[in-house]
């Protein structure tokens, strides 16, 4: 690791935090989808779903957050694509400067924009009704669980950042994980689905991330859902890190 | 060190292909300090290959290259420190005025005061009273005149100028010109490529002809000029201009 590497990714990270705070709209328009839906869920087809719970916004607000990470996470791309066709990313790679530091920004702006964008839907669920036994440690639980997932899907959108040839192609990625959610316990138990989707919703990612953090906000034991939850994070993490440092690698070789 | 008296850059034998593109096949060339050598060649000659290899942004396939004497695959970080790139579109961040673009170059280059640097380079390209704008309400010539002045902090001796007036128009061009003599007049080492033969004849000491993945000829205008027989005098005595020279050794009619 370079000696500089520290001090790049902060300056690096001060220059796409500027983008964000001149184009505020990225964390709005990531924002604004999964609070639509919300709405929709609770007002329209929430009186009509069954889920066991006493208020419906309280269950299915740990899918809505994964959503929203899911469509954060596509700007992501989007930066990372136009610092590769501008240029800006060779400049920085020319530079004397530390080379992975110019990926480490982007992903740590990801974070930084995905935590805001999470708390402002966050706001608007508790303005709906949403209300959490939940202290202090069980919050920073789920804190650290969305943080891990905000990584993971981060790296994953590298990949499409580094390697698109258009821009719709490095933000398409993001449709089929912000549809994954639909196809697990976030919305609607898993008890009701046919056999084999049933199957799919309850081993796959989501459910144990969304059951984890469900029973955090409402004071449940967490059980071992939790620790499938955090293997699948910690899991996709390694292997999209993986990908995109192969992705990367290839590109400046 | 022993690189004082070298040359600037020193390539031999280069050889690049994309799986089956040999897009470099044997590249010689060598550009003495404080010169400004021109690359010239049509589109896909591999000129931007070539850069993109100086500046150790690809991998050579075989072959050796060497700037400021350094091995740009062995001693790529010291490479780094010697060079700046300008590529083909002007590298600039669109959303960050143009002070800002200046600044964040100065201390990824781990330079003290990058403020003072930047407002001393805005001056020197004229772009005071732009600085506090956003790149993207820049003009075409005033964007490279920034991806040059970002070129130029930390005074790094060799510069890599990729196309750098594809696209502009011709007061544009002139202006870029200019920026690229008064580098090569304070003893920078400009290494440029262009697809304008003008361009080349304009400002280069040496211009080389890169085709179909090698160096078919290398010299100064003067020499060049030679490899045609002299001009004939018919109506009009005429000169064979620098087009006609690439244009016969490369073999094909315009």
């Amino acid at each position: 690791m370079s000696k500089h590497f520290f001090g790049d990714t902060a300056v690096l990270l001060g220059r796409s935090l500027r983008h964000i705070t001149r184009s505020p709209d990225t964390i709005i328009t990531t924002a604004i989808m999964p609070i639509a839906m919300m709405l929709m869920f609770v007002y329209v087809f929430g009186g009509a779903i069954r889920t066991g719970s006493d208020s419906y916004v309280n269950y299915m607000l740990p899918g809505i957050l994964l959503i929203t990470v899911a469509s954060g996470i596509a700007y992501t791309a989007y930066r990372l694509f136009m610092d590769m066709k501008g240029g800006i990313f060779e400049r920085f790679q020319s530079m004397p400067t530390a080379r992975s530091s110019v990926l480490w920004a982007h992903v740590l702006t990801s974070l930084v924009a995905n935590l805001i964008s999470l708390v402002v839907v966050t706001l608007v669920a508790l303005l709906m009704g949403f209300r959490s036994s939940a202290g202090v440690p069980a919050w920073l639980s789920v804190a650290g669980i969305l943080i891990l997932f905000t990584l993971a899907l981060t790296w994953i959108a590298v990949i499409p950042g580094l390697s698109a040839k258009t821009m719709e192609g490095a933000s398409a990625f993001s449709y089929p994980l912000i549809f994954l959610p639909f196809l697990s316990s976030a919305f609607v138990p898993t008890d009701t689905m046919p056999g084999p989707v049933r199957v799919f919703a309850e081993n796959q990612p989501v459910t144990s991330i969304v059951n984890a953090i469900r029973a955090l906000f409402t004071g449940q034991p967490v059980g071992t859902d939790i620790w499938i939850a955090l293997a699948w994070c910690v899991g996709i993490l390694i292997v999209a890190y993986g990908f995109a440092m192969t992705t990367y690698r290839r590109k400046i070789s | 060190m022993t690189t004082q008296q070298a040359a600037a850059i020193q390539v031999q034998g280069l050889e690049k292909a994309y799986k089956e593109l040999r897009v470099l096949r044997g590249v010689d060339f060598t550009v003495a300090r404080g010169s400004i050598f021109a690359l010239l060649g049509s589109n896909g000659a591999g000129k931007t290959t070539a850069v993109k290899i100086l500046s150790t942004l690809l991998k050579a396939d075989a072959g050796t290259a060497r700037v400021n004497g350094f091995d740009v695959a062995t001693q790529a970080a010291d490479v780094r420190e010697s060079i700046s790139l300008t590529g083909q579109f002007a590298a600039v961040d669109e959303i960050l005025s143009g002070r800002e673009n200046l600044v964040l170059v100065a201390r990824l280059r781990h330079l003290k005061s990058p403020g003072e640097i930047a407002d001393g380079l805005l001056a020197r390209f004229s772009l005071t009273d732009a600085g506090a704008r956003k790149v993207s309400t820049y003009s075409g010539g005033m964007r490279r005149r920034l991806d040059i002045a970002m070129s130029l902090i930390g005074n790094p001796p060799v510069i890599f100028l990729d196309e750098p007036t594809t696209g502009l128009d011709p007061q544009a061009r002139i202006e870029v010109w200019q920026a690229v003599k008064e580098l090569a007049d304070r003893g920078t080492t400009v290494l440029l490529t262009t697809q304008y033969l003008d361009e080349a004849e304009q400002l280069a000491d040496r211009i080389a002809i890169l085709h179909e993945g090698r160096i078919i000829v290398n010299g100064t205008l003067a020499e060049l000029k030679q490899l045609l027989p002299p001009a004939k005098v018919e109506y009009v005595e005429k000169q064979p201009t620098l087009e006609d020279v690439f244009l016969t050794l490369v073999g094909t009619k315009a």
